[in-house]
Parts: C-alpha cells; structure tokens; sequence
C-alpha cells in the first residue's frame, strides 16, 4: 500500500462521515437554498471546525454564490475542498535540515493525548530513516510513564535516557542533552509529563525545560511538537494558544484519526492558529504516523470513492 | 475573544434595545443565536444544541421574557435552568450491590483517563470504608499494568494483575474470585482504551460484561471531546450498555459541553468529575454547576465550598466583629492573605469566578504569585505595633521594614497605601449597609 492509500484508510472514516454527509447533502437538494446552506453549516460544525471557521467558509461559500462561481449543490464539493485546502496549505512550514547534529525534538501537550506512543512512533520513523536516535522520559510524573518509554525504547532499538519517578524533567533534559551530544546521535526526542495548558505552575516547568535545552545547544531544541487529540473539540485551540505561550511551538501532531468524524480540528488549527500540523497518527502500529500533507489531507478527505 | 462568557454577549446583544420598551421576535431570534454560538463553542452537540435551542425558545418567548426589566439576564436564567436540568437535575451515586462485591468497570477511547481515574474512585470508596480491589485489565498499552500498580501502592488499595495473562476476560473473572475471598467489596476494573469502531476490541468488553455482570459500567469521558463525543458514547452504548458517565480532565478550561451531549444521547446520568492530577481529585457531579460552566459564567458554588473548607469560621466571624468595629489591621489583612492562599492559586480562584472566565480579561490581569509573598514579608517586618496602627510608620521605619523583608522603600508605600485604600473600602461598604441598601455585591446573572 503506498502512501496515499494509507493515508486514506486511515482517514477512511473521517472522510466517509464528512464526505457522505455532503453528498447527501447535495444530492438531496436541486438547488441552493437558505436550508442547504444550513444543513451545510450543521455538517461543518459536526466535523469540529468550530464555530469561528465554520462562519468564515460559509461566508466565503456565499460570496461564490453570489459571484456565480457556486451555481447548485453539485460545484460546492470542489469550491469548499479548495478553500479548506488553502486554509491547511497557508501554514506550511519550512523544514530546516542544516542543523548540526544533534536536532532535538520536544514532544509536549495535555494529559492523554498520545505524547509517549507519539514519541515511540516518531523514533521509529528516524531510525527507518538510518539516524540515530535518542529518547528522553522526561514524563517524571505518572505512574510507569517512564516504564512505558522504556518499552517502545526497546520496541524500535533505541535507548532511553531517565531518571527516577518524581524528579526534576529539566535534568533529565539536561542529562539526555549532554548524552546526545557526547554519543553523536542525529536526533534527541524528549517526553514531557500531561499537563493542561491552565496550569501556570506546570507551564512555568516547560518554560524551565525549554530554557536548559537552549542553554546546552543554542538553537535548541529545534522542534517543539505539541501533541493533540483529533477527538478534542474547540479546547484544542485554547490548548495550542496557552502551550505556544509558554513554549514557541513548532508544529502539531494530531493523534488518533483512525476514529470518527475528525477531519475539522485541522482546519480550525490551520485557520485559527497559523500552526501547522506536520504529524498524524492514524493507527495503533508502530509506523501510524505519517507526515502531514495539506493537498493530500484535502483529497483523502474529498477523495472520489 | 474565543470563550466569551454568554452572560456578557447577551448583554451586548440586547444592549442595542435599551430605550425601547419591548422585545420583539427577532430580539429573541439574535439572543437564540448567541445561546448557539456558546453552546457549540463550548463542544455541545450541534444537534443537541439545536434540539436544545427549539427547546428554550418557546420558554423565551413567553410572557415572562418580553415583560423582563433585564431580558439578557433573564435569557440566561432560563437557559441555565434548562440546562441543569437537562444535564440531570440532582447528583447521581454509584450503585453498591446489596450482595459485595460491586463490580465497576471503567470503559473509554484511549487517553480518556480511564486508570487513574480508577484509582482516583477506589481512593474515593476506601474513604467511605469500603474495600475496594484495582484491577488492571488494560494489556495492551506498554507499562498499563505497572501505572495500576504505583497507583494502588500510593493509596494502600490491592491491585490485582495477571502480567503473564493475555486474556482480560479471565483476568477479570479471577479477579472477583479473589475479591470474594479476600473480602473485597467493591472491584473496579480497568480495561484497555479502545475506539468505538474496533469491533475485536468492543466484543472482549462484552465478554467480560458476560462474564464478570458488573454492576456499574462506567464510560469516561474526556471533558475535552469535541462533537464526536456523541458518536462514541453512543456506540458504546449501544454495544456494551453503560450505567453512568465520568467526565474527566475538567480541571482545564474546557467548557464541558461534550457532558450536554452524552447526557442528551445516551440518558445516562453522569456521576463522577476529575478535577486535578492528585488522586483525592474527583469529585461527584453537580448539574448546575456544570450548566453554568457551558455557558462560560464561572463555578461561584465550587468557590464558595472551597472558601468553606479552607477558611476556618470562627476566623472569620471574628474578622467579621473586627470589620464592624472598624479595627481591621496589618495582622487581620496577613490573616486574610493566608487564607485566601490556601484556597489555591489566584489564578484558579478567579477562574471560578462568574465573568472571569474570559481567558483574555485573566490573562491580561496576571497575579503575580511572588507579589503576595512580598506583602507578607513586608508585614511579618513590621513590629507587632506598626501592623496594629500603620499611621506611625515614619520614614525610617519605612526603610528598616524594607530592609527586613527584603523589598524596595516604595513596595512598603505600595502595600501600605492599598491597605488604607481597602480600609477605606470596607467603611463604605458598613455604611452601605447601614443604610439598607442590601444587595450590592449581586450576581451578574441573577
């Protein structure tokens, strides 16, 4: 299976939810009504675009009505996939390979999400790629979050740095940093404990671990990925608003697509934010992660069945 | 701009009409409209939130409504009050079995929060002396089984867990074996996160409901979900059958509005909240509190039973007395200061609070934690004469009290100048209320 199409299955329901709904949609109108148009916000908001996007591509749906570009339900797919395509393409960010060795990558985000499964996939992904890798437990927080590090560590050969439960994450940070470095491995990828984005205390600790990282490598670390549920609702936004306060975020991972009716947190994050999404997972295996293409994101998502 | 309390929009939508006697259709057609935005901002259903609109729309339109002196306050009345009881109407409590043990299960997507949380209720039922058994059933996710364990280390609570087994069914059959043996009467069991779709997975959680029957089956729900809230605890539901709902992950600011839709979907009433990381934070539901907290108007209740339990009573009646006789001092203002911290951050406190909700509004009038240390190593400086009567601070007392306490000359004026400022404060407020005018510290919303 290539690329595409497990980008596709992975969406499959996604897209089957949004998609099927649509051409219910259109098919069950001949023409462009006030109706439609609502039935078509109801289905927008459904895909948890949230309120604010869902308005603005209305709006912009009824300025191609009004500009005839929009003439019945059967040219909305196309108008509408393009619009929300270059709400996802605006944002696409430019991958800096010319750092000097090692690149560290800090994985954060609120309790739940899938940072330390995130963290396992996307060791995997580099070490398929032939770097070395290195992993950082710096979740000291929950119960055998440690643990549980350790056993993708051992999943996808790669070693994990760690101290014991309870202590501080920003020298565990630094521990690893100075590993990274004495090893000469090309990528460092540190966990971070769940913490909801309204905890200033917490907050302030992600502020203290990015700042040891920056003091040891200037530049780093060179990617700061915050972590998402594609099941959470309009909180997501005030998630990535608080974490990019505390950290200068870099991009979005947006984990467990695989479910139901999910294509719209994207587009809200995309929209709203200006923040990319770089990463998706769509799947419980070990390579479920895939890199996040905002054409193709768009096709599968408006893909002819 | 984006979480907005309803309150204040209402208000602003119906401010336009202030000068006009009477609301029309439309006014109320707009205020609907806003009531929307809230709703599905907050992740209600947006079929939920539709049904619920027709709903309070027949109410808003009626009399009471249009001949209200305060129609934006009003609205939000009746959409509060539909929508506690919407939400359940009172508290909801764990069945216990006449015949121990009680069986739990704990179901949910991955990342719900599933096993702390059942540590969190097996912490909850052992202070209510009774003897309850963990069992960790999750055998998927790496280290599931060793978080169980540290959990059930830290509470004293027996955790029981078969790592050899990969079987979950007959984990949780030997489990309550070894409760009726072991005299435990309450079995929670965990089981592994899973998506709603995966049929193989859905059918090893019927098995075990075949064969454990438990008593209770609890879906968990991340207070974060977003519309699709709806379509997994309906399709769990539907396969498995649940008893009642526990909203986890409500100490953020989420709005909760996925608790609005499950309630609505499945009629399951919801029993449970987990409001921090400690495993003493969960907490039994409370309808109102959650529909005021949808629509954005802050949670006055909890803060009030927070003050309650932290600040002592006779305390405060004392400080009371001390407030009428007018011999509030430095001392009773560091009292006051204590308490007040003991309560938790004031950042969490505002956010309690009706109208502070607004992130932007809190964000912008950031407390600063280390200022309120500052106050009171500046009072502890003082002499026990100087905090009883201020007004002999003189410069150089002004300038061995910063010396102490390790603060500038002007943080000594800073403090001492509000201190006069909120004693000035108080005097009004006694005389307020010497003249009968009660009521002046009235709710926005009521």
């Amino acid at each position: 299976m290539g690329f595409f199409d497990r980008l596709k299955t992975g969406l499959e329901k996604t897209r089957k939810n949004f998609t099927d709904k649509i051409d219910q949609l259109i098919s069950g109108y001949a023409t462009i009504d006030s109706e439609f148009l609502e039935d078509l916000e109801a289905v927008l908001l459904s895909a948890d675009i949230g309120i604010q996007t869902t308005n603005k591509l209305m709006a912009s749906i009824n300025t191609g009505i009004r500009a005839k570009e929009i003439r019945n339900p059967d040219e909305l797919r196309p108008y509408l996939k393009t619009k929300i395509e270059e709400m996802l393409l605006k944002n696409v960010p430019e991958v800096d390979v010319s750092t000097e060795p090692p690149r560290v990558v800090l994985v954060i985000g609120v309790n739940g999400v899938g940072k330390t499964t995130t963290i396992g996939k996307l060791g995997n992904f580099y070490r398929e790629k032939g770097e070395t890798v290195l992993l950082a437990a710096g979740d000291t927080f929950r119960a055998a979050a440690i643990e549980q590090l350790e056993i993708w560590g051992k999943r996808i050969g790669v070693d994990v740095i760690k101290q014991a439960t309870g202590s501080d994450p920003a020298a565990v940070a630094f521990d690893a940093v100075q590993a990274a470095k004495a090893r000469k491995v090309d990528t460092l990828i540190i966990d971070t404990a769940g913490r909801l984005h309204t905890k200033t205390n917490l907050m302030e600790e992600l502020k203290k671990i990015n700042r040891v990282i920056s003091r040891e490598i200037p530049g780093a670390p060179h990617e700061i990925l915050l972590v998402l549920d594609a099941t959470t609702g309009q909180n997501a936004i005030s998630q990535a608003k608080l974490f990019s306060a505390a950290a200068p975020v870099t991009g979005v991972v947006l984990t467990k697509l695989d479910g139901t009716a999910k294509g719209g947190v994207v587009v809200s994050i995309g929209g709203e934010l200006g923040l990319p999404v770089l990463w998706i997972g769509v799947g419980e295996g070990i390579t479920d992660l895939r890199p996040f293409d905002p054409r193709e994101f768009a096709d599968a998502l408006f893909g002819d069945k | 701009m984006v979480f907005e309390g309803l309150a204040d929009k209402l208000q602003q939508t119906f401010k336009k009409l202030r000068g006009r006697g009477k609301l029309s259709e439309n006014d109320i057609n707009d205020a609907m409209r806003e009531v929307r935005v809230a709703l599905l901002e907050a992740d209600v259903n947006f079929k939920v939130a539709k049904d619920f609109i027709a709903q309070i729309k027949s109410r808003a339109t009626g009399q009471e409504i249009l001949q209200s002196l305060t129609p934006g306050q009003h609205v939000v009345k009746i959409v509060n009050e539909e929508l506690t009881a919407l939400l359940g109407g009172t508290q909801s409590r764990i069945t216990i079995s006449s015949r121990p043990p009680t069986v739990v299960m704990l179901v949910g997507l991955q990342g719900a929060g599933k096993t702390t949380t059942a540590g969190k209720l097996a912490s909850l039922l052992k202070k209510q002396n009774k003897r309850p058994l963990l069992v960790a059933g999750d055998i998927y996710r790496p280290a599931a089984i060793k978080q169980l364990q540290v959990l059930g280390e830290q509470l004293q609570i027996p955790v029981f867990a078969k790592e050899d087994s990969r079987d979950p069914v007959a984990i949780a059959k030997a489990a309550v074996e070894h409760a009726i043996s072991y005299a435990n009467d309450v079995v929670i069991i965990d089981t592994a996160g899973r998506l709603h779709i995966n049929e193989t997975l859905m059918q090893e959680l019927k098995s075990i409901k075949q064969t454990v029957k438990p008593h209770e089956i609890m879906l968990v729900v991340d207070a974060m979900t977003g519309q699709d809230a709806v379509t997994v605890a309906d399709s769990f539901n539907q396969e498995l059958g649940i008893d009642g709902i526990i909203l986890t992950k409500l100490d953020g600011d989420a709005r909760g509005g996925a608790a609005l839709s499950i309630k609505a979907v499945t009629g399951r009433p919801i029993k449970f909240v987990g409001m921090g990381e400690k495993l003493d934070a969960l907490e039994p539901f409370h309808p109102d509190r959650m529909a005021s907290r949808i629509l954005g108007m802050g949670d006055i209740l909890s803060l009030i039973e927070k003050a309650e339990t932290t600040i002592n009573l006779e305390q405060a009646k004392e400080l009371e007395k001390k407030l009428r006789r007018q011999e509030f001092t430095l001392d009773d203002f560091l009292d006051q200061l204590r308490q007040v911290r003991k309560m938790g951050s004031m950042e969490q406190i505002l956010g309690m609070l009706p109208g502070m909700g607004n992130m932007k509004k809190l964000q912008d009038a950031k407390i600063d934690e280390k200022e309120l240390v500052r106050v009171e190593a500046i009072i502890c400086s003082m002499t026990k004469k100087e905090r009883r009567d201020p007004s002999i601070i003189n410069g150089s007392r002004r300038k061995r009290i910063s010396l102490g306490s390790g603060t500038k000359v002007q943080d000594v004026n800073r403090l001492l100048k509000q201190f006069t400022e909120a004693k000035k404060m108080m005097k009004r407020f006694q005389e307020m209320q010497k003249s009968g005018k009660k009521g002046g510290f009235k709710l926005p919303f009521m």
